[in-house]
C-alpha cells in the first residue's frame, strides 16, 4: 500500500483504539462512582464532583489522540 | 482532506468547483478573515500588516476576534447590569439572583475548596473571569453565524498561559523563588531521587498547562465538527431522507453542547484553582 493509504489507514485505526480506551475507562470510574454511591447515598454530591472532574480528564486525553488523528488525516 | 475532495466525483456530482463537504465544515469551524451576517453579504475583515522582527504579521481583526469581543461585551453588561439591578438591597431579585447564584458557586465549590481563605479572594476575580468568559463565548458560539472564539487554540493556549504565570506567580510570592523551586518536589521522597523527580516536576507544570488549553479547545471544537458532518450526512449521501434521522440527532447534539460547556468551563476554572493552590502551599 502507498505511505498516503497507511497514513490514512492508521489516522482511522488510532482514532478507534483511542475511544476504546476512553470508554473504558470512563465506564469503570462511573461503576465505582454508582457503587459508592449506593453504600453511602449522603456523599452523592462529593462522589459525583470527583467523578465529574477525572471524567473530562480522561475524555481530554482522548480529545489529544483525537486531534493527533485528524492531523494525520488531513495530510496530503 | 485529499479523500474527502475525491468523493463528490465519485458519487457522481455534477460540477468540480463544488466545495466538498469536509471543506465547508472545517471552513466553518476554523478562523477566517471574513465576517457572516444573516441578510447581507459577507464582510472582508481588514487586513493591518506590520514588521515585526523581520516578519510581516497581519494584526487586523478576524473572526474569531471579533466574536471574542462581542462575547467581552456581552458579560460586562451582563455583570454590570446585575450589580445595577441588584442596588443597595441585600436580598437580589432578577438578574442579580442568577448571577450571585454562579459567582457563589464558583466561590463556594471552587475557590474555597482548593484554597485557603485570604488566597481564594486574591484569585477569585481571575477564577471567575476565566469562567464566565468561557460559558459566554461558547455560549454565543450556538447562535447561528456566530463563531466560538475559545474554539481556537490561541484563546485557549493565552488562558492556560495566564493560568501558568499565576501558578508561578502564587509559588514564588508565598515561598521565594529559591523555596518554591526547592519545594517542586513532594516532601517525604529520599533525597537521592531529587534530580530524578526535580525534571519530571517541571516536566509535569508544562504538561498540565498544555493539558488545559488542548482540554478546552478540542471540547470546544469537536461538538461542532460533529453537528456538521452529521447534518452534512445529507449532501454526502445525495438523498434528503437521511434528513429525518439527522436533524432530531443534530439537535439532540446542541443540548449536549450546552451541558458540556458548562462542564468544561467548571473543569477549567477548578483545574486552574487547583494548581494556583497546590503552588501556594506546597509544603
Amino acid at each position: 500500500m502507498s505511505n498516503l493509504a497507511l497514513g490514512y489507514l492508521s489516522a482511522g485505526i488510532g482514532a478507534g483504539m483511542c475511544v476504546i480506551g476512553v470508554a473504558m475507562g470512563i465506564g469503570r470510574l462511573t461503576a465505582a462512582a454508582m457503587e459508592a454511591t449506593g453504600r453511602q447515598p449522603s456523599a452523592a454530591g462529593d462522589i459525583r464532583t470527583g467523578m465529574l472532574i477525572t471524567a473530562a480528564m480522561i475524555e481530554g486525553v482522548a480529545f489529544f489522540g483525537a486531534v493527533v488523528c485528524l492531523i494525520l488525516s488531513v495530510k496530503s | 482532506m485529499g479523500l474527502l475532495r475525491v468523493l463528490p466525483l465519485v458519487l457522481g456530482a455534477e460540477a468540480e468547483e463544488q466545495p466538498s463537504v469536509s471543506d465547508v465544515v472545517f471552513g466553518h469551524v476554523t478562523d477566517s478573515k471574513v465576517l457572516e451576517l444573516p441578510f447581507s453579504k459577507p464582510i472582508k475583515l481588514p487586513t493591518w500588516n506590520y514588521t515585526v522582527a523581520g516578519h510581516v504579521i497581519d494584526f487586523g481583526p478576524t473572526k474569531h476576534v471579533v466574536w471574542m469581543v462581542i462575547a467581552a461585551l456581552v458579560l460586562v453588561v451582563f455583570a454590570w447590569g446585575a450589580t445595577l439591578v441588584r442596588g443597595k438591597s441585600l436580598v437580589p431579585k432578577g438578574i442579580a439572583n442568577l448571577v450571585e447564584m454562579m459567582v457563589l458557586f464558583v466561590r463556594d465549590e471552587i475557590a474555597y475548596k482548593t484554597m485557603d481563605e485570604h488566597t481564594a479572594h486574591r484569585y477569585l476575580p481571575y477564577l471567575l473571569t476565566a469562567f464566565f468568559f468561557i460559558v459566554f463565548s461558547a455560549g454565543l458560539g450556538l447562535i447561528p453565524y456566530t463563531a466560538t472564539s475559545v474554539g481556537n487554540l490561541a484563546v485557549t493556549g493565552t488562558l492556560a498561559i495566564l493560568t501558568f504565570v499565576l501558578m508561578q506567580a502564587t509559588g514564588i510570592g508565598h515561598q521565594g523563588l529559591g523555596g518554591y523551586l526547592l519545594h517542586l518536589v513532594p516532601s517525604g521522597v529520599p533525597w537521592w531521587m531529587f534530580p530524578l523527580m526535580w525534571p519530571i516536576e517541571i516536566l509535569g507544570m508544562l504538561t498540565k498547562t498544555f493539558a488545559l488549553c488542548i482540554r478546552l479547545f478540542a471540547n470546544m471544537i469537536a461538538g461542532h465538527i460533529v453537528i456538521l458532518f452529521i447534518l452534512g450526512l445529507v449532501y454526502l449521501l445525495h438523498t434528503p431522507i437521511v434528513g429525518i434521522a439527522s436533524v432530531p440527532f443534530a439537535v439532540a447534539l446542541f443540548l449536549l453542547e450546552v451541558i458540556i460547556i458548562l462542564i468544561q468551563a467548571y473543569i477549567f476554572t477548578m483545574l486552574s484553582a487547583l494548581f494556583i493552590g497546590m503552588s501556594a502551599h506546597a509544603h
